[in-house]
């Protein structure tokens, strides 16, 4: 079942680093993955990307994409500039605190169930 | 003007993945054997195989260029020249205080050793080469460029660990000499699929982990003598025609 990125972000405490004001976006899947090439033959609009990857080309490649949002996991630490990168573009970048296998894991669950 | 055969991605003993009979005395023979003038030593995250090799090649009439293949925290490999020994050393400084604390397993990985001019083992490092450092891949291109190297993100056209398949196209802001095409694959039928890197300057080496591999391909640099100026300038883009690397021009 579809979400809003605000329905997730409250039911699975992600902190919102970027693109705040575009939270509104609804979510029908995710996909995980770690190699931007990957991402970018794979990821489909609408879905959320599970991802560690930091480097500033994730929003590049999220913007492409038109993916609802990126997850980064395990709390990794964001170089401001992505963050105001991400900010500029429109890309929404939520926090996740947990290894990218919880993070799909229970996100998968919720968009899953009815 | 001269044109001197270049194999500039070369690993040896001390690379977790390099063969063993990779040592500095058997690589020198080898390019010689080829036909080659000039080569760089590039180890993963380590730079301990470098002088021991650029001595023989002195001795042997091989010029040796001091490099390293870094492993960044994104996990691209990139190829990293240097002009002089100092230089070499600061780096080494700055990989030792970026890399893992991960253990090595030689009987997954291979041995990770230095050696001497007659192959005895001097050294065997213990932390993983393997793994990524912590460093982005723009702080290591800056790195390089304020020690006065070259710096070349390696096999772009690899589907592992490379600049491509890791951060899928060349950031905008990432100051490169070069990109590096591995054997699989020549720079000409790569741009033909990447037409976007048309622009480009490419390397095109063996990446050799084996004595068999060494020269499997190679550049041609056309320039007045084997130094590094010579060498630095032909990654010159503004039409520096004193030095070039043959690769479009032949």
């Amino acid at each position: 079942m579809e979400k809003s990125l605000i329905q997730l972000i409250e039911v699975l405490g992600y902190r919102c680093l970027a693109g705040q004001v575009r939270t509104d976006r609804m979510v029908h899947w995710g996909y995980v993955s770690d190699l931007l090439s990957d991402v970018m033959g794979k990821a489909q609009p609408g879905m959320v990307w599970i991802t560690s990857q930091v480097h500033s080309n994730i929003v590049a490649v999220a913007a492409l994409k038109e993916v609802a949002a990126i997850i980064v996991v395990n709390e990794r630490q964001i170089d401001p500039d992505v963050l105001a990168q991400a900010e500029k573009e429109g890309v929404v970048i939520l926090s996740s605190g947990m290894p990218a296998f919880e993070t799909a894991g229970r996100l998968y669950a919720q968009l899953k169930s009815d | 003007m001269n044109c001197f055969h270049a194999d500039l991605h070369i690993h040896t003993c001390l690379s977790p993945c390099g063969d063993l009979e990779m040592s500095p005395r058997n690589i020198i023979r080898t390019a010689r054997e080829r036909g080659l003038h000039m080569i760089a030593i590039t180890d993963h995250n380590s730079t301990l195989n470098v002088v021991v090799t650029m001595e023989i090649g002195r001795r042997e009439g091989i010029y040796v260029i001091a490099g390293c293949e870094v492993n960044t925290c994104e996990e691209v490999h990139c190829l990293c020249y240097f002009p002089h020994l100092h230089a070499l050393q600061v780096f080494q400084l700055y990989l030792e205080g970026r890399m893992t604390s991960l253990p090595n397993d030689p009987d997954r990985f291979g041995y990770q050793v230095a050696v001497d001019a007659n192959d005895r083992i001097l050294y065997e490092e213990k932390r993983s080469l393997f793994v990524g450092i912590d460093a982005e891949i723009e702080g290591v291109a800056a790195e390089v460029h304020r020690l006065g190297g070259v710096f070349v993100p390696a096999h772009i056209d690899r589907r592992s660990n490379s600049l491509l398949s890791q951060l899928g196209f060349v950031p905008f802001g990432l100051s490169h000499d070069a990109l590096e095409m591995s054997r699989a694959t020549t720079p000409s039928a790569f741009v033909q699929k990447h037409p976007e890197l048309a622009e480009e300057l490419f390397l095109h080496n063996s990446d050799a982990h084996y004595l068999k591999d060494i020269a499997a391909v190679y550049n041609r640099f056309y320039m007045e003598q084997l130094s590094w100026d010579c060498f630095k300038a032909a990654f010159d883009h503004t039409g520096n025609k004193d030095s070039f690397i043959g690769y479009f021009y032949d």
